[in-house]
């Protein structure tokens, strides 16, 4: 069989797999938002945080809440990295940099996962586990929180409330994060991923002397950095190395995990409006773009144009014997349109074209399918736009789900898609004009500058892959993308919630003959059209200086 | 005001309590719960995989890959290149921060890829052979060249396009336990020469270990050094 055969057949199981998870985890998570039942734990932990769960928030105040607690979750990770040094469990390592401790806990808390620090040699359990793996699933929850409040907000009419906040982040992760992430865990303890809190020891070699291993909990976080899109590496090798990603099935069961939650909550999203087949728009518009985006990934990468390429005879610098190119282009399609960023090979080393696709797939707003949360939520934002731009052509106030995007709301819409753009470009701007930040390419000309302009298009959409070539441990970089993470993150929120607030007071608008089809085939190529166009507007000038330039050269 | 300040506190106040609980949920019991469950039931895998070699020694994990270098003429000069012991099976270059910079072994101590673009130290657009040192150019070349050097016998000549994408790029981990097959086979006409054992041999040693992709559609047809080189040994003592 030819690799590419086996690519496409991989391709298709991942898609039969998840075709099978879509109807009753959609359906579930539908119930976990909707249902009126407390389990017992729940109720302990929120009589401990002395809130009640039953108590309807208005949007500022199911706003204040994620600010509250993502407030808290990032002083409380840059303390834990501080007081490392004098930590038990900590393998030694020492207390991190103030700035280095900013930048990663910005990172975790906004479900970036942008690394400036080498896990195996930085990072002790107490930091891995207790802290970064921690947020792993409460960031994922908070996305999930924010994306169920906006799809409320169009099931809702007449009221201003959006549900509870503490609620929704205990029950997102404690009935949906953790089951899966126990049973995921122990999948990939079989297939050979490390669990165990062994210290720094020394293993005995083939040809005598040793080499050093690292203990740690890698499975339990492994599972929740790919479920929850988060995407941050035990080791620095990420999902490359060999003991978070061991074998052929555990890379596409990996894979699985990423992509699992992002498209099932179309279903959730169809589910809880009342109308199925509003949900399976948004699935086909976010299914096009990933599959499209794949077969030229693979294409790319098969074809291998580039220099040092094509003397090498084939796409391997970077990538692992197991994976190949095509199980490292699928996960690298699938990292970078979902704001996971976890990598099992190296993006910086991929052909021209290929480097351009990961990065055109954070640009698009990581919506197809996107993060947990954030890519729904991101993409009904396009929805919006594209009925709005469809309402524009016939001269009708447009309407989506019933409801009708008067000024607030394509205002606020507005807003929301030109945050993260604007993140992007002005601090590759500042990087670029500023005489020291370039210094930390590792390679010239073209790719040297999309080295820093993929690293803010990751942190500003909050994606936490990199072309890793580029030295971000400095404190112009820690500083900038920890702001590029935190704004890209939270700006966005607000936006989003302010709209769902806005939503939710309407009163429903009856469906007439002149309503535009949301749910029709029509409606969905005209939603990635609106997509490809003003992102590739938006784009166009800076990748056409990276990547396109580096891709047609060679 | 005033107001708004107790509020906020109070708000500050229950975040900090959500995030302790639900701290010890996820940070603590999960973590131990998996970790009692893997440790139960796939206790060697769950702890590094390790191999040991005929004689009941570990040697390593089969999942993790190695160096077979030559011992140093000088343990202790950090300059002194490591040289491969062409005996052994040899595993796929690693420039990137996989490679071993302490000493002659293979320390995992980090782990990482070259991250060089795929147009590092070209000129015009191709790779020459004088490219500049420490590029990817540079790598792929010279590794090519070492790898029909190494490999070409007195009987047997390698040829450039003999050799395989993986024998002269660095993996993503640079800790890859693989070869491809072709770069074993590859290999199997020096190995048989240097443990002064039969071609044929050392072929259904290579055939043996080559394994498909799961499922035969699964990843990548691959052979495990570390393995191989162990059955080696086992085959060149008996």
């Amino acid at each position: 069989m030819s690799p590419v055969t086996a690519g496409v057949l991989q391709l298709l199981a991942l898609i039969a797999a998840l075709a099978l998870a879509y109807r009753p985890l959609g359906d579930y998570m539908a119930r976990v938002y909707s249902s009126k039942k407390h389990y017992k734990p729940e109720k302990w932990i929120y009589k401990a945080i002395g809130a009640n769960p039953d108590a309807e928030m208005r949007w500022p105040a199911y706003l204040r809440g994620i600010l509250a607690f993502s407030a808290v979750s990032v002083l409380f990770l840059y303390g834990l990295q501080r007081a490392q040094g004098v930590l038990p469990g900590s393998l030694g390592f020492v207390a991190i940099d103030p700035d280095q401790a900013f930048n990663t806990a910005a990172s975790f808390v906004a479900n970036t996962n942008w690394q400036s620090y080498y896990g195996e040699q930085a990072m002790g359990h107490v930091v891995q586990t207790g802290g970064l793996a921690v947020q792993n699933f409460l960031s994922a929850a908070v996305g999930m929180a924010v994306a169920v409040a906006l799809v409320r907000g169009f099931a809702r009419s007449r009221t201003g409330e959006l549900g509870n906040f503490w609620s929704d982040l205990v029950r997102g992760t404690v009935r949906i994060l953790l089951p899966i992430s126990v049973i995921g865990a122990v999948v990939l303890v079989a297939c050979g991923v490390i669990q165990n809190f062994s210290g720094i020891h020394e293993v005995g070699q083939f040809t005598g002397g040793s080499q050093q291993w690292n203990g740690g909990a890698v499975a339990s976080q492994e599972v929740i950095k790919e479920l929850g899109t988060n995407g941050g590496g035990y080791f620095n090798a990420n999902s490359a190395h060999p003991f978070e990603n061991p074998t052929p099935f555990s890379n596409l069961f990996e894979i699985f995990l990423i992509l699992l939650i992002p498209f099932t909550m179309t279903r959730t999203f169809g589910r809880m409006v009342g109308n199925l087949r509003q949900g399976y728009a948004i699935l086909a518009t976010m299914g096009i773009i990933w599959i499209a985006f794949t077969g030229l990934m693979m294409w790319t990468e098969f074809a291998h144009h580039g220099p040092a390429l094509d003397a090498a005879g084939g796409a391997m610098e970077g990538k692992e014997t197991r994976f190949g190119i095509a199980g490292s282009s699928v996960f690298a399609v699938a990292t970078t349109l979902t704001s996971t960023g976890a990598v099992n090979s190296f993006h910086s080393s991929y052909t021209g074209f290929g480097g351009g696709i990961t990065m055109l797939g954070m640009q698009l707003g990581e919506i197809a399918p996107g993060g947990v949360g954030s890519g729904l939520y991101g993409m009904l934002i396009m929805a919006i736009i594209a009925v709005f731009i469809a309402g524009l052509m016939v001269g009708r106030t447009p309407e989506y789900l019933g409801k009708k995007i008067g000024t607030r709301e394509i205002k606020l819409a507005a807003c929301y898609i030109l945050i993260t753009p604007a993140l992007v470009l002005c601090f590759t701007a500042a990087a670029m004009a500023l005489p020291t930040p370039g210094n930390s390419m590792t390679n010239s000309g073209a790719h040297g500058f999309s080295e820093i302009l993929y690293a803010y298009t990751s942190g500003a959409n909050n994606n936490g892959s990199a072309f890793a070539g580029l030295n971000a441990d400095t404190q112009w970089f820690n500083s900038t993308i920890g702001i590029a993470m935190l704004l890209g993150r939270f700006l966005p929120m607000v936006f989003v919630l302010a709209l769902a607030g806005s939503l939710a007071e309407q009163k429903p608008v009856p469906e007439t003959a002149g309503t535009l089809r949301t749910d029709k085939p029509l409606y969905a190529g005209l939603l990635v059209g609106t997509i490809l166009i003003i992102t590739g507007l938006t784009y166009f000038p800076a990748l056409a200086l990276g990547p396109l330039a580096e891709g047609l050269a060679s | 005001m005033n107001n708004s300040v107790g509020n906020t506190a109070r708000l500050i106040g229950a975040g900090l309590r959500a995030l302790l609980v639900l701290t010890v949920v996820c940070g603590i019991l999960y973590p131990l719960a998996v970790t009692g469950i893997a440790q139960a039931l796939f206790n060697d895998k769950a702890n590094g995989s390790e191999i040991k070699d005929t004689n009941g020694q570990v040697v390593g994990s089969s999942l993790i890959g190695q160096t077979y270098h030559l011992p140093k003429q000088n343990p202790d000069d950090p300059e002194e290149a490591a040289k491969p012991d062409l005996k052994w099976f040899q595993p796929r270059p690693s420039n990137g921060l996989g490679s071993n910079s302490v000493n002659t072994q293979y320390a995992l101590i980090l782990s990482g890829a070259t991250n060089r673009s795929a147009d590092n130290g070209a000129v015009n657009g191709l790779c020459f052979k004088d490219a500049e040192e420490g590029t990817l150019c540079a790598q792929v070349i010279n590794a090519r060249e070492t790898v029909i050097a190494d490999n070409s016998t007195a009987s047997h000549t390698v040829w450039p396009e003999d050799v395989p994408a993986d024998a002269v790029t660095s993996s993503g981990s640079g800790l890859d336990p693989n070869i491809s097959p072709e770069y074993a086979k590859l290999q199997v006409h020096r190995v048989a020469e240097r443990n002064k054992l039969d071609i044929e041999q050392v072929e259904k040693l290579v055939a043996d270990h080559s394994t498909g992709r799961t499922l035969g559609f699964m990843g990548e047809p691959r052979v495990n050094v570390l393995e191989l080189n162990i059955a080696l040994k086992a085959l060149s003592k008996s």
